[in-house]
């Protein structure tokens, strides 16, 4: 119901363009440094760790990057960002339209007839999906090259080998399957955290259990559906 | 001029409002007055479209609005310019943007028209040069006053206003009951105020109505109000001591 309501009463279409690059700035650009910092180290951590778990005459150190390659586009990538994401992302969302609700600017906006939870949450949603996709692949790449100068600087694999094993039987559909899972969580995030503060009520209490609300259950819900994509398309 | 038929609504198993009948005439400001929990907010909600009324029909100059479809239903909503209690300016944008935000959206006019009508209905509530201003940097009366800016910008027809003057002080009231007076005169406007503060009822009561245990219990204007031998709206005007003496 609430996500049908989005697309009743819409307004201009030149109201949604501009929100919906705020938005991207706010959920996208803003992001871009955590999701950084995040990516960096999960590759560095898993080439590290990987390398520990490998150590034998008969495995080849390029194993070491291909695994990294295939755990970062497949798993880390998409699902730890997008927990990270839920984090950040969803957190402000449930909070800023929570926020509204018992200040009663939604309310304002509703006087004026103005379909609120369309003008609030569409282009969030909007941005969300816009936005999540492009920061998945900014996290692969840097996870790569994090795992790449862990390796190196560490001497647990060299350069050449580091690369070799990066490109070494690259199944190609790993990256669709990856923004699919990007779209879903993007979608997932967007979504419950909007529903979880647009329907906010009493004060300044409520806020935060809606915040807390909108991370714990956005989480979840990633965690199923992470497992459902993988089930389906794997 | 807008019309209420036996508005009931409950919450549950409590109901708040039993059957509420008036008229509140145009160009007039008319009063909701009554005790904290009597139900003056949610009889404003019902008004405005907030809550569904479960019986009875709000009647905008003959339009009902309880069963209008959903294309009449934005139609009248944006004749309704309203000043929310916490004065509901929103945060993220600045003095201009919040009054200039129902043209952005209802109406095709050039920035230069918008932001003269801004300018316009700044000076009407006494306030320039804060365009620029945001919410977080304005004293409550000047939030309450952008809040009327933005509540007539679009020459709305229907004014309301929830406890205008809660929060402030005894001057920054006066200033804002008489600019509501004001306004209501020069717009012709149809304006309905929810208060319980009594210095409104005598300085702009033209219209009263006296809700009692979500019953009404009395109507009449200003001066009736004080020669009332209705016990519970006695006991309501006369409740503090500068009343009692007065009386």
């Amino acid at each position: 119901m609430f996500l049908i309501s989005l697309f009743e009463r819409r307004e201009k279409l030149k109201t949604y363009f501009s929100l919906t690059i705020n938005e991207c700035i706010k959920i996208g650009y803003d992001s871009l440094f955590i999701v950084s910092i995040v990516s960096i180290f999960m590759g560095a951590v898993t080439t590290i760790q990987t390398a520990y778990n490998l150590v034998g005459p008969l495995i080849p150190d390029y194993v070491i990057s291909l695994v990294v390659r295939d755990m970062t586009l497949l798993e880390l990538s998409p699902t730890i960002i997008a927990i990270v994401f839920a984090g950040k992302v969803g957190s402000n969302i449930a909070g800023e339209l929570g926020t509204m609700r018992i200040t009663e600017q939604i309310d304002a906006l509703e006087v004026m007839g103005v379909n609120s939870s369309s003008y609030l949450v569409l282009p969030k949603i909007i941005a969300a999906l816009l936005m999540f996709p492009i920061l998945v692949i900014i996290s692969a790449t840097l996870a790569i090259f994090g795992g790449y100068a862990a390796g190196v600087l560490t001497d647990v694999i060299t350069g050449q080998e580091y690369i070799y094993g990066i490109r070494y039987e690259f199944n190609p559909f790993n990256i669709p399957f990856a923004l699919v899972k990007a779209y879903v969580f993007a979608f997932i995030v967007a979504s419950i955290s909007s529903f979880q503060g647009y329907y906010t009520s009493g004060g300044a209490l409520e806020v935060g259990k809606s915040s807390t609300n909108a991370v714990t259950n956005s989480c979840i819900a990633i965690l199923i559906a992470d497992y459902i994509l993988a089930q389906i398309l794997l | 001029m807008i019309e209420i038929k036996g508005i009931s609504k409950s919450f549950k198993d409590k109901k708040v409002l039993h059957g509420i009948s008036g008229k509140f005439v145009k160009g007039k400001t008319n009063l909701i007055i009554g005790a904290s929990g009597t139900g003056k907010s949610v009889l404003l909600k019902c008004l405005v479209g907030l809550l569904n009324p479960d019986k009875g029909s709000v009647l905008f100059d003959g339009r009902n609005f309880t069963n209008a479809n959903k294309n009449l239903t934005t139609e009248i909503r944006r004749e309704i310019g309203m000043l929310f209690q916490g004065s509901a300016l929103f945060d993220s944008k600045n003095v201009e943007e919040n009054i200039k935000f129902p043209l952005d959206l209802l109406t095709d006019t050039s920035q230069k028209e918008k932001i003269d009508k801004v300018n316009h209905c700044l000076s009407l509530v006494g306030l320039e040069k804060i365009n620029k201003k945001m919410p977080s940097e304005l004293s409550g009366g000047m939030k309450k006053r952008v809040g009327i800016a933005r509540a007539i910008v679009n020459d709305s027809n229907y004014l309301f206003c929830d406890e205008p003057n809660s929060g402030l002080d005894p001057l920054t009231a006066i200033k804002i009951d008489d600019l509501i007076l004001e306004l209501t005169q020069k717009l012709n406007t149809t304006t309905i105020v929810v208060t319980h503060d009594m210095n409104s009822v005598i300085e702009i009561g033209e219209y009263i109505m006296f809700l009692h245990n979500g019953r009404k219990l009395w109507e009449g204007d200003n001066k009736e109000i004080l020669k009332t031998k209705i016990k519970e709206l006695n006991d309501f005007i006369f409740s503090n001591k500068l009343m009692k003496k007065i009386r």
